[in-house]
């Protein structure tokens, strides 16, 4: 049991990764999440605004249980599947967040700088999470899809739009991480 | 339940993002950073295996669970708005450490201030459908 209780290697998790997108066609869907964000802006009425949303959310009621699938699948997992070690983080990466201003690097799942309740509930801090949330919702469907519909699912298909928007990923990832974090944090 | 399969497949894909510390902010950066091969080995070793799965999809080797072909959606070869989105998604990806699915995710693992980024991701989201049909594709 105790090897389930461990972080899981990447091999392994890349692997199962690969059993959920099986799982995902074989019942007939396919595997793609930030679809999702559409459905939900549908169902909060979105639909009066803007014709984009005019769809039928009753055809994406199935996706709808899969998401609270991984709210319950995160519970699962940190309550009962885990021995709370420390992320086994790069030295030099702890140090460099240290210098950004980020102390215990890898102690928890996410950064309290960022996302504790007592520093969410600052102008900046607010800001940051809320622009971080505007960019992944208008660019995954502007992009047309995620790490999964396009990293995964479409990378694996040899489906050049999906290639195009991986590398568009890490342009915009290594803008934020190199140049923007550095005016941002310190 | 009807859906209950989703419900399952939701749940270990969940579990899986947790353990592999792909939910991790922290993996996010250090991923961004190069500075580890944890994230490059989770997406390479799924998209090789994927690989794998869609040429048994395509061959007819594994069929769906009525016994019909797997067919995959192809994206709409619109390269500008794949590059461009892709760009903006990058940035909230490195900036909230998480993309779709973790978001839902981390609200299990008890990041509750994930709710923001979720709230802006469907402002966003709100936006793009506002302005789609003006965008370069």
């Amino acid at each position: 049991m105790n090897y389930l209780l461990e972080p899981w290697p990447w091999y392994a998790s890349g692997f199962l990764i690969a059993i959920v997108l099986f799982l995902f066609f074989y019942f007939g869907r396919n595997f793609g999440v930030s679809t999702n964000l559409e459905t939900l802006c549908t169902i909060s009425g979105a639909n009066k605004f803007s014709d984009y949303f005019k769809k039928d959310w009753k055809e994406r009621d199935w996706a709808l249980v899969f998401l609270i699938g991984l709210v319950i699948g995160g519970f699962i997992a940190s309550n009962y599947l885990s021995n709370q070690v420390p992320i086994d983080l790069n030295p030099k990466t702890i140090t460099e967040l240290n210098e950004l201003g980020f102390a215990n690097a890898g102690n928890t799942i996410v950064p309290d700088e960022l996302f504790d309740l007592k520093n969410v509930f600052t102008p900046k801090g607010i800001l940051i999470l809320l622009i971080a949330g505007i960019c992944i919702g208008f660019g995954t469907r502007y992009a047309g899809g995620c790490t999964s519909g396009h990293a995964i699912t479409g990378l694996s298909s040899l489906q050049l739009p999906s290639l195009i928007a991986v590398i568009g990923f890490f342009i915009g990832g290594l803008v934020m991480v190199w140049l923007i974090f550095p005016l941002l944090f310190s | 339940m009807k859906y209950l399969r989703f419900l399952l497949i939701g749940i270990l894909f969940g579990i899986i993002l947790t353990k592999s510390e792909a939910v991790s902010w922290y993996r996010i950066f250090e991923m961004f950073k190069f500075q580890s091969f944890h994230m490059y080995g989770i997406i390479g070793t799924a998209v090789l295996f994927s690989m794998c799965f869609m040429y048994f999809f395509k061959k007819g080797i594994i069929k769906n669970y009525l016994g019909n072909k797997i067919l995959v959606k192809q994206k709409p070869k619109e390269y500008k708005r794949a590059l461009i989105g892709g760009t903006i998604f990058g940035l909230g990806w490195a900036l909230a450490g998480a993309c779709p699915a973790p978001i839902f995710t981390l609200l299990g693992n008890g990041v509750v201030s994930i709710l923001i980024v979720l709230l802006g991701s469907l402002i966003g989201t709100f936006i793009y459908g506002l302005l789609s049909n003006k965008l370069p594709k």
